[in-house]
Parts: C-alpha cells; sequence; structure tokens
C-alpha cells in the first residue's frame, strides 16, 4: 500500500537502496525465466537427437535409446489422481470442521498439526511407506508386493491435505457471515448452512486448493520414488493401482545420477522436467487467476 | 422418507469430525512410531560419530553438519533476496500489470516441483557456472526454492502493518525507505522471522533439490569450504532406507527420528516466535 510521497532532496543512498529492492522484486520474473532457459537449453538436444514418435512411445527403456514417455506421464496422472481422490473429500471435510464446526481450542490444535504434517520431509514420509504401509498394502490387496500405486497413492493423499485443508479453509473463511446469518434467519441447520450455502459460495476457492493440491502431488518426488515400485510400464486396467508404477519426477531423481552429462538419456530427462515445469505453471497460472478474479491484488496469502 | 433435519446434521457432523480425527491420527502415529522405534539408536557416538562400517556402524554426524550448512546456506541465499521482495510488494509496487506478473512469477516458482529445483540447480549452478557439485550449489538451489515462502511471508507481514504507521511516518516528513527501515520492518519482523523459519525447516528436509547439486552418498568427513560435497540427513536417509542391503533398522530409525526432530524444532521455533509476538503487539 503505497502513500504518495512528497517530492524531497534525492538522497542517493536512498535513490540506490530503492531500485535494489525493486530489482529483488523483479527478480522473481527472472528466476522462472532462467530455470525454463537452462531446462529448454538441457532438453530441447534430445527433440533432435530423438524421434518424436521414440518419446510418444510406450515403453520406457533407456538403455536401449527406447525413450517412451507415456508410462511415466500415465504413472504420474495415476498416482495424483488416486491421490487427490482421497484428500479432496478428507481435506474439505477437515476444512469445513475447522472453520465452522470445532470450538476454538480444536481448532488450536488442528491448525498446527496441519502445518506439522506439511513441515514432515517427504524422506520420511518415504520411510514410513516402506516400513508401514506397504506391508499392510500387501497384506490387504494379495499382491507379491507392496511397493505399489496404491501405496503411492495413500501417502501422496496425506501429504496433499495441508494444501487443499488451508486453501479450503481460506475460502470458507472468506464467506461473509451475512449469509449464514440469513441462512439462520430462515431457520435452516447449521448443516444446511454449511451445505446449501457456504461451500457453494466458496465454490472458486475449493478449486483452487484441488488445483494446488494436484500441482502438491504430481510434483512430489522422493515419496513416490521409494514405495512406488518404480516399474515404467503403462499402467493400465483395473488393477494398476495394485502394480508398481513410475512417475516422470521419480524416473529423474532415479536416473539423472547415473546418466553422462550431455548424453541422449540426460538431455531426455530434462525433457521429462520441462514436461513437469510446464504442466505445474498451468496449473499454478489457472489456480491464481482464480484467486486475482476473487481479490484483486492479493495472491500471496495462499501461498505461505 | 425424508430425513429429519437435525438427524442429518449429527450424521454430517459425525462424519466431518472422523475426517477431520482421521487427518490427525496418522500424524500422532508417525511421529510415536519413529520415536519408539528410533530413541534405542540415539547415543552421543550416533550424533557425534562418523558413520562406520558401509555406514552400517557409528554414526551421522557428517550428515547433520551438512544439512546444518545448507540449511544456513538457503537462508543465506532466501533472506535478502526474499525480504528485498517482499518489502518491493508490499511498500513500493503500484498496482499493475507488472507488480501482478511478479506476483504470478512467485506463485509459480512455489508450484515447482522439488526435483526441477534440483535439474535447474544442476544445469546453472553445477554445470554452467561450474561450482561443481558443491555446498554453494546445493545451498543456492535450497534458498531459491525458499525464495516464494520468505517473499510471501514478508508481504503478508508488512502488510498487517497499520496503515496510520505509515501515514504518521509520512507526516514527520519520513521517506517511504525512512519508514519501511524504522518503523515497518520492526513491527513486522517477528511475522517475517516465521515465514523464513519455516520455509527454512521445509529447505532442511527436502532431498530431491540436493540429489544432483550437493549430496554425497558417503563421505565420511566435514566439509572444509562451500565447494566441498557434503552428505546431508534426508538424503543419508533415502540412501540407508532404500540403497544399502542388510542396512539395521534401528539406524534407519534413528536417523529419521533426528531427521524428524531437526524440522519439528524448527517449526515450534516458529510457532514460539509467533504466540510471543502476538501476544506483546500492541496494534
Amino acid at each position: 500500500m503505497p502513500i504518495p510521497e512528497v517530492p524531497k532532496d534525492v538522497d542517493w543512498r536512498e535513490f540506490f537502496v530503492e531500485q535494489l529492492i525493486r530489482l529483488m522484486g523483479v527478480s522473481a520474473i527472472a528466476l522462472v525465466l532462467v530455470m525454463f532457459l537452462f531446462l529448454v537449453r538441457e532438453g530441447v538436444p534430445s527433440l533432435v537427437e530423438v524421434p518424436l514418435s521414440n518419446l510418444l512411445g510406450q515403453r520406457w527403456y533407456p538403455t536401449f535409446e527406447i525413450y517412451g514417455l507415456m508410462p511415466l506421464i500415465l504413472g504420474s496422472l495415476l498416482v495424483t489422481v488416486g491421490a487427490i481422490a482421497i484428500s479432496l473429500p478428507l481435506g474439505v471435510a477437515t476444512a469445513i470442521f475447522i472453520g465452522e464446526i470445532a470450538p476454538s481450542w480444536v481448532r488450536e490444535i488442528l491448525k498446527p498439526s496441519v502445518e506439522v504434517i506439511a513441515g514432515i520431509p517427504s524422506v520420511v514420509i518415504g520411510f514410513i511407506g516402506i516400513q508401514l504401509v506397504s506391508p499392510l498394502v500387501r497384506q490387504f490387496s494379495g499382491a507379491p508386493t507392496g511397493l505399489t500405486a496404491l501405496t503411492g497413492v495413500l501417502l501422496l493423499a496425506y501429504m496433499a491435505l495441508p494444501t487443499i485443508i488451508s486453501i479450503a479453509e481460506d475460502a470458507l473463511d472468506a464467506v461473509p457471515d451475512s449469509y449464514r446469518h440469513a441462512a439462520f434467519a430462515l431457520s435452516a441447520t447449521e448443516w444446511q448452512t454449511v451445505w446449501r450455502v457456504v461451500l457453494p459460495a466458496a465454490r472458486p476457492g475449493i478449486v483452487t486448493a484441488v488445483m494446488l493440491g494436484v500441482g502438491r502431488a504430481i510434483g512430489e518426488t522422493m515419496t513416490v520414488m521409494m514405495v512406488a515400485g518404480n516399474a515404467a510400464r503403462m499402467p493400465l486396467g483395473l488393477d494398476a493401482f495394485l502394480r508398481p508404477v513410475r512417475t516422470m519426477t521419480a524416473t529423474i531423481a532415479a536416473e539423472m545420477g547415473e546418466v553422462a552429462r550431455g548424453s541422449t538419456h540426460y538431455h531426455v530427462l530434462f525433457v521429462v522436467g520441462l514436461a513437469l515445469f510446464i504442466i505445474t505453471f498451468l496449473i499454478n497460472l489457472a489456480a491464481a487467476l482464480t484467486i486475482f478474479r476473487q481479490q484483486r491484488g492479493g495472491g500471496g496469502r495462499f501461498l505461505a | 422418507m425424508r430425513i429429519p433435519r437435525y438427524t442429518a446434521q449429527k450424521v454430517a457432523f459425525g462424519i466431518i469430525t472422523v475426517a477431520a480425527v482421521s487427518v490427525l491420527i496418522p500424524l500422532v502415529l508417525v511421529i510415536g512410531y519413529i520415536l519408539v522405534q528410533g530413541i534405542g539408536a540415539i547415543s552421543w557416538e550416533f550424533i557425534t560419530a562418523m558413520p562406520r562400517g558401509g555406514m552400517r556402524e557409528g554414526g551421522i554426524f557428517p550428515a547433520l553438519i551438512g544439512t546444518i550448512w545448507l540449511t544456513l546456506g538457503a537462508g543465506v541465499t532466501s533472506i535478502p533476496l526474499g525480504v528485498g521482495a517482499g518489502v518491493y510488494l508490499a511498500e513500493y509496487a503500484p498496482d499493475n500489470w507488472f507488480t501482478r506478473t511478479i506476483r504470478l512469477a512467485i506463485i509459480n516458482l512455489a508450484g515447482v516441483p522439488s526435483v526441477v529445483y534440483g535439474l535447474f540447480g544442476l544445469g546453472l549452478f553445477v554445470i554452467f557456472l561450474r561450482f561443481g557439485m558443491s555446498i554453494l550449489a546445493g545451498s543456492l538451489t535450497l534458498g531459491i526454492m525458499t525464495l516464494p515462502v520468505v517473499i510471501s511471508t514478508t508481504e503478508q507481514a508488512l502488510t498487517t502493518v497499520p496503515q496510520s504507521f505509515r501515514v504518521v511516518n509520512a507526516s514527520l516528513g519520513g521517506t517511504t525507505w525512512q519508514g519501511v527501515r524504522k518503523v515497518i520492518l520492526p513491527q513486522a519482523l517477528p511475522g517475517i522471522m516465521t515465514g523464513v523459519v519455516l520455509g527454512l525447516e521445509r529447505a532442511a528436509g527436502e532431498t530431491a533439490p540436493i540429489l544432483f547439486t550437493v549430496a554425497a552418498f558417503f563421505l565420511p568427513r566435514l566439509p572444509h569450504s562451500v565447494f566441498d560435497q557434503t552428505m546431508a540427513l534426508p538424503y543419508h536417509l533415502f540412501v540407508i532406507s532404500t540403497q544399502v542391503p542388510g542396512m539395521p533398522i534401528k539406524i534407519q530409525y534413528g536417523t529419521a527420528l533426528v531427521l524428524l526432530v531437526f524440522v519439528l524444532t524448527m517449526n515450534l521455533l516458529a510457532t514460539l516466535i509467533r504466540r510471543y509476538y502476538r501476544r506483546r503487539r500492541q496494534w
């Protein structure tokens, strides 16, 4: 909220500081551009080296120069959709609980706890996935291994929860109290008010929550790499959730350490990264635009 | 038959409460289980000794020190730049398309997957700027990843400082910068600190951005300079839980516990700063 300044004698130090601060503000744009540039720089040579039909193929065998990205893309899609299918209802319900139902002392426990969930390192979640969740999955499903897409889905769902909860909660919070009072005045119960008035009014914010949750889930790396089994096969058919799956992120993380710099395989991994960058860019752009439409200028609070 | 509406409310609220509780239970279970399983591994030697015997014996000292270095490095990178950008957005930026583009860029930076930050760090710092795999390259990568959090929490903290403070500053003949430096920033400092600590907490626990920029599989010595590679706790946990066969389970849980305590301490610190200053605040 800048206040118009009365012109004064310009102090050159002040001038310098203000220019520096302006530069720092602009640096965010520069970083996005530089990041895009370097992903393109390292990735694009592969588009020359590998024919497009190969890249769009259904098999990923880098040792035999077969770089079909479809199994990786579908793998990412499978675990992301699965995770959101679980964490959306759970997250919105929790947000309703925090925002509309819980007494304030419960709220004071729940809100920091959600922050703690967000703070648990993904590698710790992956470790717990290997130790505790995957044996359970194997037992219940009867699959030969517990390192399956389902295991990844369960853990990713939990990791996407904090994002969905906090943004959905903000969305509920932004619904004016006058809506609730009007509903009560028409003798609606609290639940009718939440279900028929507050939730519909908060819908754009909840859509944003889902989008950022998707972004969170699709970009998660370590957990998926540790628990999802990493088999680069097309995840098709109903039992795909009970088979190992490999995502785009896990492929980069698992293989980048071992490839020769400048090799075709190296360039293709950067293309996978570029694809992830573009996907999350579009998701966040869409989410940001809905935020801007709601409240001009104040997208910042949805980040923290 | 219509369900009586207060019955419907009871059922719905019941389901919602169960959902909220079921979000909490895994958190408590996970932390409790790691604590119980890992506490037996914790000893003075475990914290302060080099790993031995293919990491199956000894301690995690170099990984712990490495993570401390990287967290500090991420702070040094992200705090000045992030606070500066936050000050710009809150105190200087006019409301126009360019400012909105900056905000879009920040939102997008916040959403970029951590492993893509790793690729970026590899391409820019390790290869292009020839830092090699080093603490410098890792810190810069983690710092840039933390940047959006620092910027947005700084902006948020600044905008909660009442407008009257700015008006009074201007009425006393203070320039914008004088007002920011002497009035607004000190008032917003606790909020900024909370955000910075939460951002660095995330950086401390990240693995994917350091995979190709700094993390060493096994390096049983302390780094001598910022151009050295180092071990780091999150990567170490990944290595011993997936890459080393026959790893004693106790050491795995012990490492997970140390990492969890490291990260949760930062989380607690952030919460305490926020609580303490909220109570002391005059406005």
